[in-house]
This record gives structure tokens, C-alpha cells and sequence, in this order.
């Protein structure tokens, strides 16, 4: 899972060390875009469902399948209530060996797939997604398909800042990544003059 | 989510005009965006108005290109009747006239700047409303609030021209840094009484500032290079 570190205010990009993408329990990931204030409590919300769930010290442990549930009922409530919590969720996680990524909005609209996104994720990395992923991808083969979506979005998303987090999480546990900045390209001729017999163009 | 695809174009952008020792340096960042996506990455934003003076222009893309256009092609008519090159004043009065009687309708901020033989380098803000203002550094757009405090400590008179073109850079990639709507490269005009000289500095040679990291080409790289320790939990 990729994200940016932004956290924005408005148009201005306030901070840009934000982690957006956090460990959920022993078997999931939840990464967040929207409003930060809401996500913090959303993660109290699971912090607060996880403690219980460890209480009961009966050796099972909440999987993605339940986090991502129990979520959906919040956002939904929340939505039902006129009071939404303004994220947009991506749950990733494995159990038993079994893989599991969906996505809950913040009006409670909710599904499963093998490839999720964001906000302008949804229009810019999605269709790449759906031309390049397949199964039995290497981990490699995985961040190389983010990255270049991560790039495009650099590229073209106003929000987007050069600051990206990876997490992965596999049946030993979540491991994150130091914070990174991907290269950008800007070295077309046509960037250098684009309106040499065009003057006033664009 | 709104992601105002339909949005007009706008150039949120970040541009500044500066006055030096016997010259001009204009410089603009090179986004253009119709509400969320950035429509086109590498625009230029710094436009030409006769040989000796050009214009930056902010706010809305349509609106800044047919004032600069009509300001064009009057100024071409004007040089013809006067027989000699016209002058940074008359220019930026023209465009002035345009932005002022019609405010109701315009949206867009533009900094007039160029050489004349009488006046030297000049510098003319023309902000929202058609107000002129000469001035011997100008900044607008919305990037331009996050360089108010950077000028008023960097600012100094009678620098030279590789003094006002790096402090320009500098500005525009600190506004490209914390302003949404800036972003891309910067790109910098330079006027003197020898002519007038075009820069680009791409958006991956521009300095770091806080927070921001020294770009790679893939977290493999960095993976592979010394297997640094990751965050376990």
C-alpha cells in the first residue's frame, strides 16, 4: 500500500510528513485520505476494538474481514446520522493465508477487489491497475505498478506532494517503509518552449 | 468528492517580477489546473508582449491570454505609429485599461516587466481590480502568500542580475513547495538593453527545502543498495 505524507489545508500543503498508513491488530493495514482529524478517531475506534478483541485472550484475532466490516458500519451510521467521518478507507491484510484489500467511503459505500485507490487514484490509477495487475505478482512487480502509479498522480493530482510511504503486510506481519521521493521527468523539448509560434498559448 | 473536472482553467500559480541593476527578471512556476487535476504541467506562464517587455500572467488561463492578446496587438500598432520600440509605462498602462474597465468580467492578476531606453528596467503590478502599481519587486498569484516574508527579509536594492535570477529560482520553488497550485519548473525571463533571455529550471533540479527528500528512482533501489533496516512491527 502507497500513500503520500500530505496532510493539506486547503491549497496549502501545511504538512508533508503525515503517515497516513497504519498497522490494524497483527493482520491489517488501514491507510486514509480525507480529513485528518477524522482518521485519528477512526484509529481510536479500532484501537479501542482491537483492546477488546485482545481481552478476551482467547487466542483468535479480529482479521482484515472483520476490521473492514466493523468499519463499513461506522461510516455508514455516521453517513445515516447527517455527521459523516470525511475519509475515504483502503483495508488491506492477511489471515490463514487468505488476502484481503477493500475500500469504504465516507458515505458507507464499501467493496472488495484485487486493486483499490483514492481520490484521483480512482481515475488515474485504477485503469492502470486493471491493465497491468495480475495475479501472482511478485513484491517487486507490486512496487514497481505503484510507483508508477504514484508518479502519474505526482504528475497530475494538486495535492500531491514528492513524499511517499510504503507498507506491506504478508501473514509474518506489517513492515513500513522509511519515507521516500520518486524522481520526476521534465526533460522534453517541448517542455523547454512550449510556445515558440504560439505566443500567449499555453 | 468533488474533483471539479469541469472547472475552468486556472493558473493558481506563483509569479514574480524583480528589478535589478540595469534590468528585469520575470519568473512564473508552470501549472495550470482545472479544479483538482493539473491540466497542463509545463505551461508558460510569461508571455510576450513586444520585444522588450512581457508579462507573467496569474488567475484565469482564458481571461490572462486575451488581455495579453489585445495588449499584443495594440502595442504592435502603437510601435508601428511611434517608429521606435515602445515603453515598459505604455504597456502596462494598456493592460491596465483592460483590467480596470472591464474588473466586472476579468479575473486575472498579471506583473508587466521589460527595458525601455528612457526608464530602464521597470516593473508595473496590475492586480484584480486594474489598480497600477510600480514597484521594484512584484509577486501575485496564489503562491505569492507564501512569499510576502520571504521578501521583506530577502529583498535587497541594486543587486546584479545573477543575484535577481537565483533569489526569483529560489522564491518560486519555496512557493512550488507549500502552494497546491503551484508546481512543475520554473521558468525565468531575463530583460536588459542587450535583449532578452529565456531560462527553464526542471522541477527535479530545483532545491529541497524541510521535509522533502532527495529523489529516487525506486524503492528497489533503495532496498537492494544496503539493506537498511525497515520498521518492523
Amino acid at each position: 500500500m502507497f500513500s503520500s505524507l500530505t496532510g493539506s489545508y486547503g491549497s496549502t500543503l501545511r504538512y508533508k510528513s503525515v503517515e497516513r498508513i497504519k498497522p490494524i491488530g497483527k493482520h491489517s493495514l488501514l491507510g486514509a485520505s480525507g480529513e485528518l482529524s477524522d482518521f485519528q478517531e477512526i484509529l481510536r475506534y479500532l484501537d479501542e476494538l482491537i483492546l477488546y478483541d485482545n481481552m478476551w485472550d482467547d487466542g483468535n484475532s479480529l482479521g482484515p474481514k472483520e476490521v473492514f466490516n466493523y468499519l463499513t458500519r461506522v461510516m455508514y451510521n455516521r453517513r445515516n446520522k447527517f455527521n459523516p467521518l470525511w475519509n475515504s478507507l483502503v483495508l488491506g491484510g492477511v489471515k490463514n493465508g487468505q488476502k484481503y484489500l477493500g475500500m469504504v467511503s465516507m458515505i458507507g459505500v464499501h467493496f472488495e477487489d484485487n486493486h483499490v485507490a483514492t481520490g484521483f487514484g480512482n481515475h488515474l490509477a485504477r485503469p492502470i491497475f486493471r491493465e497491468e495487475w495480475h495475479e501472482n505478482m511478485s513484491f517487486e512487480d507490486g512496487v514497481k505498478l505503484l510507483e508508477k502509479c504514484m508518479k502519474v498522480l505526482l504528475y497530475r493530482d494538486r495535492s500531491a506532494v514528492n513524499k511517499l510511504q510504503m507498507a506491506k503486510i504478508t501473514e509474518e506481519g506489517v513492515t513500513t517503509y522509511k519515507p521516500y521521493s520518486l524522481r520526476t521527468h521534465w526533460g522534453y523539448s517541448a517542455f523547454e518552449n512550449p510556445t515558440v509560434g504560439a505566443e500567449g498559448s499555453w | 468528492m468533488d474533483l471539479g473536472l469541469n472547472e475552468e482553467h486556472s493558473m493558481g500559480t506563483t509569479i514574480i517580477g524583480v528589478t535589478y541593476n540595469g534590468g528585469v527578471v520575470l519568473g512564473a512556476d508552470s501549472r495550470t489546473s482545472t479544479g483538482m487535476y493539473v491540466a497542463n504541467r509545463a505551461s508558460d506562464k510569461i508571455t510576450q508582449l513586444t520585444d522588450n517587455v512581457y508579462v507573467c500572467r496569474s488567475g484565469s488561463a482564458a481571461d490572462s491570454q486575451i488581455v495579453s492578446d489585445y495588449v499584443r496587438y495594440f502595442l504592435h500598432q502603437h510601435t508601428i505609429q511611434l517608429g521606435q520600440p515602445a515603453t515598459v509605462k505604455v504597456a502596462a498602462n494598456l493592460v491596465r485599461l483592460l483590467a480596470y474597465n472591464n474588473k466586472n468580467m476579468l479575473q486575472t492578476g498579471l506583473i508587466v516587466g521589460g527595458w525601455d531606453k528612457y526608464e530602464g528596467g521597470k516593473i508595473y503590478g496590475i492586480p484584480l481590480g486594474g489598480t497600477i502599481i510600480e514597484q521594484p519587486f512584484a509577486i501575485g498569484g496564489s503562491g505569492s502568500s507564501y512569499l510576502y516574508g520571504f521578501f521583506d527579509q530577502a529583498w535587497k536594492e541594486g543587486m546584479t542580475q545573477e543575484e535577481a535570477e537565483q533569489l526569483v529560482v529560489k522564491a518560486v520553488s519555496l512557493a512550488i513547495a507549500r502552494d497546491g497550485a503551484s508546481g512543475g519548473v520554473v521558468r525565468t525571463v531575463t530583460i536588459d538593453a542587450e535583449g532578452v533571455k529565456r531560462k527553464f529550471y526542471p522541477g527535479d533540479e530545483l532545491p529541497l527545502w524541510h521535509e522533502e527528500l532527495q529523489p529516487q528512482n525506486s524503492l528497489l533501489d533503495i532496498l537492494n543498495a544496503s539493506s537498511p533496516e525497515p520498521m518492523n512491527i
